[in-house]
């Protein structure tokens, strides 16, 4: 049997150890670190349409993230979606008449919410709202937009090529 | 013929049940008498050495070289798509969530679960726990509660070890070998990796399959056979049962955790 003293030594390594994998896994790995929203407040805005935009998503401006988004519900007399953001509360001279839009990175990223700063002398506060939104683009919209414009510009379009293209061939 | 295996079905199902319910107030009994070891932590601390320290070199070996292959396959599909800067949220993310408190706990049960079964099941076959009852010493407070609580302090440091390990693996791989950039390697591990979602859902993992782990090798030990025979034979269940009772209750925490089933 070991010896009590070195016993108690090893277990103290192990729990120490232990200990600061557990605090390497929280703080290099995760990102207790960097860590969220400081006592944040909380600004809503309105969107017609949220796209894949998810509670926790990123609130950025000029790049920058600045807060996440806290929660996301619908207005029933509206029919909008109402969009609850957590801004850090570093952050407190942000314009009142702010707009936000829903990005997305990349092409096939996640979907945040870019902050575009106005001109206003007063500051947001929390439980203000944003008034000018603009919505997530929605691919399938997009692209039927694109085929209707398409189809609509076709006669003309298609009226000079194509005529000389059925003048039978001379004998 | 037919009414006796129909016999023998109820008897295994009422057999098993009877275990169940015996393996329950087992862990009710183990709490009940586990009062006193505040005043006799050394006990516990005795149980961590021989279950935690003398596991601690299988861990970290096996976690560095799940970080290294993970690292390699990882890199091998990742680099398909050009994204092989996002190799290290990958060995993160498996290794937090998955792999370190599951491969941790399946080493656990083989390295520590067996041993613990064995050393009660001896202990029952020689009749110590026999004899110590003769002496009014509560084997269940000697010898169970101190093996069992270790058990469970241990197994949570080895699985964050584990990852932690495995995380440096994969960056010996990832960046020394493959060349993924550095920086990369960490900020999209942070930027990915949530402390609570992640991290903290990891640790509450490796908790539960310590408590199941521990609980299933103290009992099988305890409720032996007491030959050698015996012995054996729940030695071998020990490890089973847990590598299933682990791998079972994975999918049901994961299901719970991530909320989307």
């Amino acid at each position: 049997m070991v010896q009590r003293k070195t016993l108690e030594v090893w277990v103290g390594l192990f729990v120490a150890v232990g200990i600061l994998a557990l605090a390497m896994l929280a703080f290099k790995v995760g990102n207790l670190a960097t860590a969220d929203v400081l006592n944040g407040y909380q600004v809503r805005a309105n969107f017609d349409n949220v796209g894949g935009l998810k509670v926790k998503s990123r609130v950025t401006m000029a790049g920058v993230p600045v807060g996440r988004i806290a929660a996301i519900g619908f207005d029933n007399d509206r029919y909008q979606a109402v969009v609850t953001m957590n801004l850090d509360g570093r952050y407190n001279r942000i314009p009142v008449d702010t707009s936000a839009a829903i990005l997305t990175s990349g092409l096939l990223g996640e979907q945040y919410v870019g902050l575009e700063p106005g001109g206003a002398d007063a500051y947001l506060k929390d439980g203000d709202k944003l008034t000018v939104t603009q919505s997530a683009v929605v691919l399938e919209k997009l692209i039927g937009q694109f085929l209707f414009s398409k189809a609509s510009e076709a006669p003309t379009n298609s009226a000079k090529p194509a005529a000389p293209a059925p003048a039978p061939l001379p004998r | 013929m037919n009414a006796n295996a129909i016999r023998e079905l109820g008897a295994g199902v009422i057999g098993s049940v009877e275990r169940l319910g015996r393996a329950s107030m087992f862990l009710y009994d183990i709490f009940a008498a586990s009062r006193p070891l505040f005043h006799r932590f050394f006990l516990v601390i005795q149980q961590v050495y021989a279950v935690g320290v003398l596991t601690l070199l299988i861990i970290m070996v096996s976690g560095l070289f799940v970080g290294m292959v993970l690292g390699l396959q990882g890199y091998n599909t990742l680099v398909r798509f050009g994204a092989a800067e996002s190799l290290g949220l990958l060995v993160a993310l498996s290794l937090v969530r998955e792999l370190g408190p599951v491969v941790t706990a399946l080493l656990f049960a083989g390295r520590a679960g067996s041993a613990l079964t064995a050393e009660i099941g001896l202990m029952k076959a020689t009749e110590q726990l026999a004899g110590m009852e003769m002496m009014a010493v509560n084997p269940i407070m000697r010898v169970i509660a101190p093996r069992f609580f270790g058990g469970v302090v241990a197994m949570p440091l080895l699985a964050a070890l584990f990852s932690a390990i495995g995380v440096l693996g994969g960056h010996i791989v990832g960046v020394g070998l493959l060349g993924v950039d550095a920086g990369a390697f960490w900020s999209q591990m942070q930027n990915g990796v949530d402390f609570r979602d992640d991290v903290v859902n990891g640790v509450i993992k490796s908790v539960a399959f310590g408590i199941t782990v521990t609980w299933i090798a103290v009992f099988e030990g305890y409720d032996a056979v007491p030959t050698s025979e015996g012995v054996a034979s729940a030695t071998n269940r020990t490890v089973v049962y847990s590598s299933l009772a682990v791998l079972g209750l994975d999918f049901i925490l994961t299901a719970l955790t991530l909320g989307e089933v």
